[in-house]
């Protein structure tokens, strides 16, 4: 096993580094039912890391517990070698984490480009007079975040619809418009539900792409919740299995898919 | 062919070259803008002074790198400035630039990149550089790749990869040193140096190097830039392909001649606003895209309010009237003249400005015929859209409508300093100053298409009008064919009047040496889908939508109106079609059946659907087909199909025995 705060460097070039998040013995329940049971498991800096599991497993709760929207009951969650207390959401965001979500939300009545720009809130300093009557700092500061923000539209290749309400765009174009909100609020830590729940082929290779380019181009690190095996097996660094709430598997793609207990719960054994 | 001493002696003072046309730009014109590219949501722009410094880093750095002259420099990617900017910097230190095909696929890149040796490839971006990285083995030429936009690229090996910024930098860090070398190479450029090398689509086997010198390009460039009363003033979209011989002659022959300023859009899905951004006051498109945003206005407009249609009709009604009229400076009342400016307050120039036509002094369409409605509505409301004929070996201009002689059916007169002359077969040949150097690499097609005089064969058959002088273009020489009874056959001729309606986007004729024609047709899926949408009618596929019944129905109208036009024509009425094939797959050019310029290649579509034609001819009423196809990213599928064959009523055969005889 590696240190915690070893890095070491993939095959295909890129540098993962030590220890970003960690999460130690997390239980989470909702009255009686248990959705995680006792998990561990940590997050590398820069490498992309798939949770992955049959319905119910508890993936998407698990995902909450990592953006501090669920506080779990039992277990910490230690974040840049500090263990993190509680949080609203938008300190959440100011710590440098960012999502998107498995139904898509955005705001369906404005443009995409205003849509990520709403990505850049934290940025923003000015009132909300300033604003109104984009004087002094207001101005500045739109010019500097559009900036940004045009930078991530480039990235993602949606020019074409930067000014197209949201409402209007096919289900792929707007998995792709909220993976720019999130990449345009400069995440550390980005976390993906489902990019790619829904999509035709296409549209899955072209959003396997934009995920690696996000990893290598920024850097950013990178959790996500899928269910196309094929897509993460190819993309992640490392993965985590669940399986009614419980850990059954902790590693390489290659690892998990020789790993007894995976086949298991995918194939379908009978439990007891 | 004779040269005067003026033309070959040297010198940066006298334009003989691209990179001496840069430096009289950099001073005369120094702070108008030369470039223009919308990145990141704005229009950057660039001076000639600016592009001129642009220009001497990256020739800096390529004499870095090693460039020596004569070395063919590969460019490949979208119309980006810094792509144009390599082409002239290739130019510089005596190497030839060959742009290529960006959609082409790995296997005809590495054709390209092997037939002409290329030692550098200068590529757009990561799926460029992946194309070349593939079929990196079997080029032994090739020294160095220099790429674009970095995105994607970090984690390659870069032992022979450069980032063109980087490249530049290293130029400019170097500067004291090579001035001198690259100043020594640019004064050896002559009207005879090499100025680029395109390689031709080629509707028939490989494709060929068309190698264009100084004198080509810059001659071709100044005479037509005269013709169209050009200045520095203009500014010109940059959208279609940059190994294609017009975009070269349009945005770096007359751009450098001139002195204007080339626009690039911000990626190909953005061409339509970035075209109304810049409002272009030259402007060139094949027929496709006028076709389609016509396509489009109709449509739009059937959404309109009542009162805004009823304008809209109203006023173009009248503009179909007198606005051809008063563009050509014809006698127009004044009544008729002052109606015509109250349209173009309230319907025309709202109109062009969508479009992005409000500016437009000089239009060019050219590369298919266009049909005469289409033509004639855009002239109408004031775009002087004309026709040109040319070719690749000719540095595009043989023959252009000059204003005021303006017509749907003939591509115009021979341009400056252009002779023309029409063999016994009908077979169109021209000489000029642009007339090619040599294919590379080829002399056995060199010879058979330039002969020792300089004329060139252009491969069209075509006549010259009576009266007006104007050439008129019947097809391919090697197409026009007979049929079994001797008339002539031409399918171009047919098929243009098909595609004439909106709703074919392609028909492929057969009948050489058989007793009657047939036909394919591809159905436009924009224009056939909002039909569809329309009346209701539910459709999952193209496939669905093209074997529609009520869709057969409205192209056999089609098919028998035209056949009703053919018949017209004492010459070829005999190519009237008997029964058709709705296709159901659109020809596509990653699948062979068309160039990358989006011409039918004949030959491979009959061999690949013989077994339709078949059926066509004995009298099946319907044929099961299996066609395999091949998806963009190279990968191959197959699709089955079972396709109707709908006879057409033909008109009677009267003449034909005339034409015959």
């Amino acid at each position: 096993m590696l240190d915690a705060a070893e890095s070491y460097v993939t095959a295909d070039g890129r540098t993962i580094g030590g220890v970003v998040m960690e999460m130690k013995n997390i239980t989470l329940r909702f009255g009686g039912v248990v959705a995680i049971k006792d998990i561990s498991f940590d997050i590398r800096e820069g490498e992309i890391r798939a949770i992955i599991g049959p319905n119910g497993a508890g993936k998407s709760s698990m995902l909450n517990v990592i953006s501090g929207f669920y506080v779990p009951q039992e277990g910490e969650v230690w974040f840049r070698g500090e263990k993190r207390p509680p949080m609203r959401p938008y300190e959440v965001a100011r710590h440098g984490i960012a999502r998107t979500f498995q139904n898509i939300a955005l705001f369906d009545g404005m443009s995409v480009l205003d849509n990520v720009m709403t990505g850049r809130l934290n940025y923003m300093k000015s009132n909300m007079f300033q604003q109104a009557f984009w004087k002094g700092r207001a101005e500045k500061e739109e010019v500097e975040n559009r900036e940004v923000v045009e930078r991530i539209i480039d990235f993602l290749e949606i020019q074409a619809i930067r000014k197209t309400p949201v409402a209007r765009l096919p289900y792929g174009l707007k998995k792709r418009v909220e993976l720019a909100r999130a990449l345009a609020a400069e995440p550390k830590l980005l976390l993906l539900d489902e990019p790619m729940a829904g999509m035709n082929v296409e549209e899955k290779e072209d959003m396997s792409r934009f995920i690696l380019d996000v990893n290598d181009e920024f850097g950013t690190t990178i959790a996500l919740i899928e269910h196309d095996m094929g897509v993460v097996m190819d993309l992640s660094d490392r993965v985590v299995v669940m399986d009614y709430g419980k850990k059954i598997g902790d590693g390489t793609p290659d690892e998990v898919r020789n790993n007894q207990d995976v086949i298991d719960a995918y194939l379908g054994v009978a439990h007891d | 062919m004779s040269q005067t001493a003026a033309q070959t002696s040297s010198g940066a003072g006298q334009l003989l070259s691209v990179p001496a046309l840069l430096e009289r730009n950099a001073i005369v014109h120094a702070n108008r803008p030369a470039y223009r590219e919308k990145e990141f949501g704005i229009w950057q722009s660039w001076t000639w002074k600016e592009t001129a410094e642009e220009i001497e880093a990256l020739a800096l750095g390529l004499l870095n790198l090693g460039v020596s002259e004569g070395d063919f420099i590969a460019i490949i990617g979208r119309n980006r400035p810094a792509l144009y900017w390599s082409m002239v910097a290739a130019q510089s230190v005596g190497a030839v630039p060959v742009p290529i095909y960006q959609d082409s696929g790995a296997e005809e890149m590495a054709y390209v990149l092997d037939h002409c040796g290329a030692a550098y490839v200068i590529a757009g971006d990561q799926e460029q550089v992946d194309k070349v990285v593939e079929v990196k083995d079997q080029l032994t030429n090739l020294k160095h790749v220099i790429y674009l936009d970095p995105r994607g690229l970090r984690k390659y090996d870069h032992s022979q990869l450069h980032q063109y910024s980087h490249v530049q930098d290293q130029g400019r860090a170097a500067r004291d040193e090579l001035r001198g070398e690259l100043a020594a190479r640019k004064s050896k450029l002559t009207y005879d140096s090499i100025c680029v090398m395109l390689y031709t689509s080629g509707t028939t086997g490989r494709p060929k190097g068309v190698v264009l010198s100084n004198r080509n390009v810059v001659e071709s460039a100044k005479n037509v830039s005269t013709f169209d009363k050009l200045t520095e003033k203009e500014d010109i979209l940059s959208y279609l392909p940059m190994a294609w011989v017009g975009d070269f002659i349009f945005s770096l022959g007359q751009a450098y001649w001139c002195g204007f300023c080339v626009n690039c859009p911000e990626s190909e899905a953005t061409m339509m606003t970035d075209l109304r951004e810049i409002g272009p006051t030259y402007f060139f498109a094949p027929p496709r895209v006028f076709e389609g945003q016509l396509t489009n206005v109709m449509i739009r407009m059937e959404d309109a309010g009542k009162l805004k249609q009823r304008m809209f009709h109203h006023f173009l009604a009248h503009a179909k009237k007198v606005g051809g009229r008063i563009l050509d400076g014809k006698p127009v009342s004044t009544m008729d003249r002052l109606k015509y400016a109250l349209g173009n307050v309230l319907v025309y120039g709202p109109l062009k400005d969508t479009l992005g036509y409000g500016r437009i002094r000089v239009g060019y369409t050219a590369g298919e015929a266009i049909g005469p409605e289409i033509f004639d509505f855009y002239r109408s409301l004031g775009i002087n859209l004309k026709q040109l004929y040319g070719q690749t070996e000719a540095t595009v201009f043989i023959t252009v409508q000059p204003d005021g002689e303006v017509r749907a059916d003939t591509v115009g007169v021979p341009a400056p300093d252009v002779e023309i002359r029409i063999d016994g077969s009908g077979e169109i040949f021209y000489r000029s100053p642009g007339t090619f150097v040599e294919y590379y690499k080829n002399a056995e097609s060199t010879a058979s298409t330039k002969d020792a005089e300089g004329w060139v064969a252009t491969g069209d058959a075509g006549f010259i009008e009576e009266g007006s002088g104007h050439l008129r273009i019947i097809d391919r020489a090697k197409d026009v064919g007979k049929m079994a009874d001797g008339a002539m056959f031409a399918p171009k001729y047919v098929e243009n009047k098909l595609k004439f309606y909106p709703d074919i986007l392609e028909a492929v004729l057969f009948g050489n040496g058989r007793d009657r024609c047939v036909a394919f047709i591809n159905i436009d899926l924009t224009a056939v889908g909002n039909w569809a949408e329309r009346n209701n009618i539910a459709y999952a596929s193209y496939q669905e939508l093209a074997g529609h019944p009520r869709v057969l129905e409205t192209i056999r109208s089609h098919v028998e109106a035209v056949n009703a036009s053919v018949a017209q024509d004492e010459m070829l009425s005999g190519c009237q079609i008997h029964r058709f094939v709705v296709l159901h797959k659109e020809l596509d050019a990653d699948d062979g059946e068309m160039t990358r310029t989006r011409k039918v290649r004949r030959r491979i579509v009959e061999e690949k659907f013989a077994d339709i034609i078949a059926a066509l001819y004995d009298g099946s009423e319907q044929v099961s087909t299996r066609t395999e196809v091949t998806y963009e990213d190279g990968r191959k599928g197959s699709i089955s199909a079972t396709l109707t064959c709908v006879d057409a009523k033909v008109q009677s055969a009267i003449t034909r025995a005339v034409a015959a005889e």
